[in-house]
């Protein structure tokens, strides 16, 4: 494992303007996050919603635009938009996303096959023939856990799991140095929440991929990351290896997302009273 | 065990479509005795919500439905309309995954507050209110008078599933149907909802019926657990979290990662229809 940072976001922040004909000050949703991906390794966001964590993430993509700070990728300055459209899929093809919502993140009218071929001709090094695209897509899905009778099913005839198995192949098509999670498996039951993620285990021990991995779920934060940064309202306060972190949690704001996690013995508690 | 308030006998629902007719709860049976808090758990398609629509006769009229469902004595199942009516507003409150799905975004908080108090009880605007800013303040909420004048969209999810607790004590009903009432929330603030409605449920000494996939969270909620599959209850009682006997329960507890232990790979559920039809052969 090379030692050089792939991903290296300094002094991170993304301010939203007030929103207009209201009284109300602008949103800090991101303040001040430093933090590095290295190749081949598991990084956690963690924090409640609105802590900002999903704000870094589309800031990655390019999704967000950034306020202030440097964000980099393989030491190449992402602050500013990509250069036209060979830039643009050239970042595409470094950092891919995974949506929360397999239902709403597949495009309905798009077959599974089709899904795949596309990201794949938008980023396959060479040419690809189309007979190439087809077999390739195959593989692909073949290592998600999708056989060949998927390829020309639609989304709406898959379950939630096999729909973010496709999510997942599609970012793989683009053969990409990150991948990130975003509340990955948030929406999956127990027994499909386990397979996916066994299947990202097993991409990562089959090729070498980094995975920015969003959640509020500690036991699955704890099951797939090596290092974790929590995040309070737009700020980090807490970062370290995941398993030191979970079993010996120092900062409150830890404490208290570990201690919200439910287990035997466990007890849910009233936090005090909420403002907004 | 005390008196029963909700008890359900072989319960069961077809469905009949022009084609085929599929039978989606095959024999349900529980109780929930007064005071009592039951978590029903289970995997999606289980039968989950279906059993709680069936207890509020909320099924789609194509499906057929049997067995019995007997609430404080009367049968559900064959009540009239204005029995329904009353049996509906008065005795069972229910909370849904998400809030923001079950109120009017262009009503205040305080019109969904009051509206079936005032309509249908013909009890005062102000005196209601009055109740709904107490119970607000005892639910978590703060600055309770000034939320009734807010709209929905003002208020985040946590708070807004914390007005619907309110919404459903505030009718003082005897039996709460919860449904994934957490599930949209993160973990911290599902702490907090959870913690108010069981410290709510048994200081007014009402039943609960708690529907949710997780069976960690639902164990520390409720006194006794009924273990969904393929709409039948595979497993119920006081015993299942910490000694789960039936092979499904033990596989859905081994399936969920751990805080405290990574595993090198999560065990992944083997049970399935077959050997769900098979145990069910043998027994």
């Amino acid at each position: 494992m090379s030692t050089e940072a792939l991903v290296v976001a300094q002094n991170l922040r993304k301010v939203f303007p007030a929103p207009k004909g209201m009284k109300s000050e602008p949103i800090v949703a991101v303040d001040d996050v430093s933090f590095e991906l290295f190749p081949n390794e598991c990084l956690a966001i963690v924090g409640e919603s609105g802590s900002g964590k999903t704000t870094v993430a589309r800031m990655l993509v390019g999704l967000e635009t950034v306020t202030g700070g440097s964000l980099s990728v393989r030491g190449e300055d992402r602050n500013k938009g990509a250069r036209g459209l060979a830039g643009r899929r050239r970042w595409a093809r470094e950092v891919q996303y995974v949506f929360q919502d397999p239902y709403s993140s597949l495009n309905p009218r798009q077959g599974i096959g089709d899904i795949i071929q596309a990201s794949l001709s938008l980023h396959a090094p060479g040419n690809p023939g189309k007979r190439e695209l087809k077999l390739k897509a195959g593989e692909i899905l073949d290592s998600v856990g999708l056989g060949s009778a998927f390829h020309r099913k639609f989304p709406h005839q898959l379950s939630g799991g096999q729909r973010q198995r496709v999510a997942i192949a599609r970012a793989l098509a683009a053969d990409p140095a990150v991948i990130v999670l975003d509340e990955a498996v948030a929406a999956l039951d127990v027994s499909i929440q386990a397979q996916i993620l066994n299947l990202l285990s097993d991409i990562r021990a089959r090729r070498e991929v980094s995975y920015l991995f969003i959640s509020h779920d500690l036991a699955v934060v704890n099951q797939v990351s090596e290092r974790m940064i929590v995040m309070e309202q737009g700020r980090v306060v807490d970062a370290g290896n995941t398993a030191e972190l979970l079993a010996n949690p120092v900062h409150p704001y830890t404490r208290s997302l570990r201690a919200a996690v439910p287990g035997p013995g466990w007890k849910p508690v009233r936090r005090e009273r909420l403002a907004s | 065990m005390s008196e029963a308030l909700l008890t359900l006998t072989d319960v069961r629902a077809v469905l009949h479509s022009r084609h085929q007719s599929q039978s989606l709860l095959n024999g349900v049976s529980f109780s929930i005795a007064k005071g009592e808090a039951l978590g029903l758990v289970g995997e999606s398609g289980s039968g989950k919500s279906l059993t709680t629509r069936a207890v509020t006769r909320m099924l789609d009229p194509a499906f057929e439905v049997s067995g019995s469902i007997s609430f404080d004595g009367a049968e559900v199942l064959s009540m009239g309309p204005a029995e329904l009516r009353n049996y509906r507003s008065r005795d069972i409150g229910m909370i849904f995954q998400d809030p923001r799905a079950h109120v009017n975004p262009v009503h205040t908080v305080g019109d969904f507050l009051t509206e079936e108090l005032v309509r249908n009880r013909g009890l005062a605007r102000e005196e209601v209110e009055q109740r709904a800013i107490t119970l607000l303040d005892e639910v978590g909420v703060r600055y309770p008078e000034r939320r009734l004048t807010q709209y929905p969209h003002e208020l985040s999810g946590g708070m807004l599933q914390r007005v619907m607790i309110a919404s459903v004590l505030l009718a003082e009903p005897r039996l709460i149907l919860a449904d994934e009432p957490t599930t949209a929330l993160d973990v911290t603030a599902q702490s907090d909802v959870m913690a108010i409605l069981d410290e709510q449920r048994r200081a007014r000494g009402l039943s609960l019926l708690f529907i949710t996939h997780d069976l960690e969270l639902a164990a520390a909620c409720c006194e006794r657990l009924a273990v969904m599959y393929a709409g039948e209850i595979v497993e119920q009682g006081a015993h299942v979290y910490e000694s789960p006997r039936h092979p499904y329960t033990i596989e859905l507890l081994g399936a969920r990662p751990s805080i405290d232990q990574r595993l090198e790979r999560l065990p992944v559920l083997q049970y399935n229809r077959d050997i769900h039809e098979q145990l069910k052969a043998e027994a």
